[in-house]
């Protein structure tokens, strides 16, 4: 299938300061695609050049197979949702959801018909005769929602659209939208810089830092194996455990040793491991470090540790220790025994491992 | 306020009520200050001549009166004319209705471009826009009347609500300006992805979204323009002065015996117009100058 939006060597700058680099993204019909990166990293700027609201600098931008660059945002047969809603503040609901079909000339019949179509979807048809100003947050955004959905267009662009609701609203509307997608069937570019919308929503992940594409990946490809340390540190939370080691060859295995602020430092085998320069960084996830004998495996390694802290989290309780100078978190189960500053025996499992240099920070397995 | 009165203890709520009254007494000073003219303008285009002559400046007219109203209105002359100040009245009217009108709608829509549209050189253009807001009427005296002399308008009434458009749009450009910066981009951009162009956007998102500003923008021109002398004595002839070069031609002919009260009823008519927009819509106008950010 031919891509439905295809970003070939996109620049974009504002005077002298390059605000995006070199940006390549295709994405199939039916994707999902998440932008995500820090705050300021040119997610947004990246999406108005998408929508035509930004120029773009360089490169190419072309949407079904059709050339973007003198197209304006109105022909481009995208809907947009953003972070502040946008509703138009003096039109009603119904106003709002049907202006872009009255400024296209649509007939009345027909917005009628789709207004009321969308309004069921979203279930706001009690809400159709307020004002924006009258509606609570997460109404707002189901407007929002549904002044997009009403265009059926080709491309869905949302700019971090949850980021004004409370936790649990975010939660309910991040399910609704999967659930949009899947029932629509649709093409979707989202930003946020909420790493777990983006685990949760995407079918395909862009990590951004500073207008540079980190990795593009799925969800399971950016988790398990992330291109660099930025990556591995950005996304999942708790946060992947980064340590300093040092390695050496042993006939076929790799010795990992991890040095300890007391007693000896800590040794673990990788039997699958690649060459390896001698100073690296170590990085585990924090369920990849389990309670012994919770965990079994042909890479799994017990060793012995000192608990600095225990936080328990309802469903798993974090166990913090200190391996190579840095805080590591241990992700055990919500039964554990485990007691701030007592030993106890943790158990490694080295196959997820993923190694990173120290000084460029690229993956290195 | 009460509640904080009554739940301090007694003394402290003394001092409270005390201080109350002083801040009363100075503002019903000061209201007493500015109100006296008006109150001496009005009883004295209420007395006839003889009981000025007799009375004191700020006693009650005895028999009121309101042929100095009428002499005003229809007859007083202003120079060898004696029609009063009707003609030149509604002279006025016709200069300040249109010059107010299109004031306001150039001011709104360089404010919404210069706010909105961020072209190449807006700022520069603002800042342009701003300084003609602060150069001396006086100083353009002379080049404006060539301009409306070459331009076949010198001495007319189009010729005047000319000068007054140039002169408001600065003004009106920085009052809609300052209102539409508040107003967040993201709804340009929206009513963009919509399909909306420039006017589209302008009609249907930013004008229902400016009634206070219209007030205000309304109530300063109008002010500005009724009020204008400058302008009005220099660019018009015999059949066109507005209300107030009238009003002075009225007050400054020397002929016979000076009438304080027709003078003073003839003052109260120019201004009466401005009291009346200052009354009826004041309230918009403070609210106006405060209101804030529209939230989508
Ligand atoms: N109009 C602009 N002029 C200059 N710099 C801008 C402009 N818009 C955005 N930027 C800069 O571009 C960078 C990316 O901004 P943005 O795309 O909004 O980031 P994000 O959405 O990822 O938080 C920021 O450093 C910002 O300061
Ligand atoms: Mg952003």
């Amino acid at each position: 299938m031919a891509p439905i939006l295809d970003i070939r060597n996109l620049y974009k700058n504002y005077g002298a300061t390059e605000v995006l680099k070199d940006i390549n993204i295709a994405i199939e019909p039916g994707d999902f695609l998440v932008l995500v990166g820090p705050s300021g990293c040119g997610k947004s700027t990246l999406l108005n050049c998408i929508a035509g609201l930004e120029t773009i600098s360089g490169g190419s931008l072309s949407i079904d197979g059709r050339d973007m660059t003198h197209v304006s945002p109105k022909d481009r047969d995208i809907a947009m949702v953003f972070q502040s809603y946008a509703l138009y503040p003096t039109m009603s609901v119904a106003k709002n959801i049907t202006f872009g079909m009255k400024v296209r000339g649509v007939d009345k019949a027909t917005q009628a018909r789709k207004l009321g179509e969308v309004a069921a979807q979203l279930q706001i048809e009690q809400l159709l005769n307020r004002k924006p100003g009258q509606l609570s947050g997460g109404q707002r955004q189901r407007v929002a929602m549904g002044r997009a959905l009403v265009r059926d267009p080709k491309l869905f662009l949302f700019d971090e659209p949850l980021s004004n609701l409370d936790a649990k609203l975010r939660v309910e509307m991040r399910t609704e939208i999967k659930r949009l997608h899947q029932s629509l069937n649709a093409s979707m570019v989202y930003v946020t810089h909420d790493q777990i919308e983006a685990m949760t929503l995407a079918t395909k992940i862009v990590v951004m830092k500073a207008g540079i594409i980190q990795q593009i990946g799925t969800p399971a490809e950016i988790y398990n194996r992330p291109t660099n340390l930025f990556v591995a540190d950005f996304m999942g939370s708790p946060a992947m455990n980064l340590i300093p080691a040092r390695a050496t060859r042993e006939g076929a295995a790799t010795r990992l040793e991890i040095a300890r602020n007391s007693g000896p430092p800590l040794v673990l085998m990788d039997q699958t491991a690649p060459e390896l320069p001698d100073q690296i960084i170590l990085g585990l996830r924090p369920e990849d470090i389990a309670e012994a004998g919770f965990r079994s495996g042909s890479g799994v390694q017990e060793a012995e540790c000192l608990v600095d802290m225990v936080e328990p989290a309802g469903a798993d309780t974090f166990v913090v220790t200190s391996l190579g100078g840095k805080e590591v978190t241990a992700r055990l189960h919500a039964e554990t025994s485990a007691r701030a500053r007592q030993h106890l025996s943790l158990a490694f499992d080295i196959s997820k491992a993923s190694y990173f240099a120290p000084e460029s920070g690229q993956r290195l397995n | 306020m009460t509640d904080l009165a009554s739940s301090s203890p007694p003394r402290a709520g003394w001092n409270r009520r005390l201080l109350r009254w002083m801040l009363y007494a100075i503002l019903g000073l000061f209201a007493l200050y500015y109100l006296l003219p008006l109150f001496v303008m009005l009883t004295t285009s209420l007395k006839s001549l003889e009981e000025i002559r007799a009375g004191s400046l700020i006693a009650l007219p005895r028999d009121v009166t309101f042929s100095p109203w009428a002499t005003a209105w229809s007859s007083a002359c202003t120079g060898i004319q004696c029609e009063g100040l009707r003609p030149y009245f509604w002279n006025s009217v016709l200069i300040a209705i249109p010059a107010v009108a299109l004031s306001t709608m150039l001011g709104a829509m360089n404010g919404y471009v210069i706010a909105q549209w961020r072209f190449r050189g807006a700022n520069l253009i603002f800042s342009l826009m701003l300084f003609g807001c602060f150069i001396p009427f006086q100083v353009v005296l002379l080049p404006m009347a060539r301009l409306l002399g070459m331009m076949g308008l010198a001495g007319s009434i189009p010729g005047l609500i000319f000068v007054h458009v140039i002169y408001g749009i600065g003004f009106t450009t920085l009052f809609f300006r300052n209102y539409y910066v508040t107003i967040p981009a993201d709804l340009v951009k929206a009513a963009k992805v919509d399909g909306a162009g420039f006017f589209r956007i302008f009609w249907s998102i930013f004008l229902p979204l400016s009634l206070p500003i219209i007030v205000v923008t309304v109530i300063w021109q109008f002010t500005q323009i009724w009020n204008d002398f400058l302008f009005g004595v220099s660019f018009s002839e015999a059949g066109t002065q507005p209300v107030t070069v009238a009003l002075n031609n009225i007050v400054n002919s020397t002929t016979g015996v000076k009438e304080y009260n027709v003078d003073m009823a003839a003052a109260i008519i120019a201004a009466l117009p401005t009291l009346i927009v200052y009354v009826v819509a004041g309230k918009y106008f403070v609210r106006g100058l405060t209101a804030g950010s529209v939230k989508g």
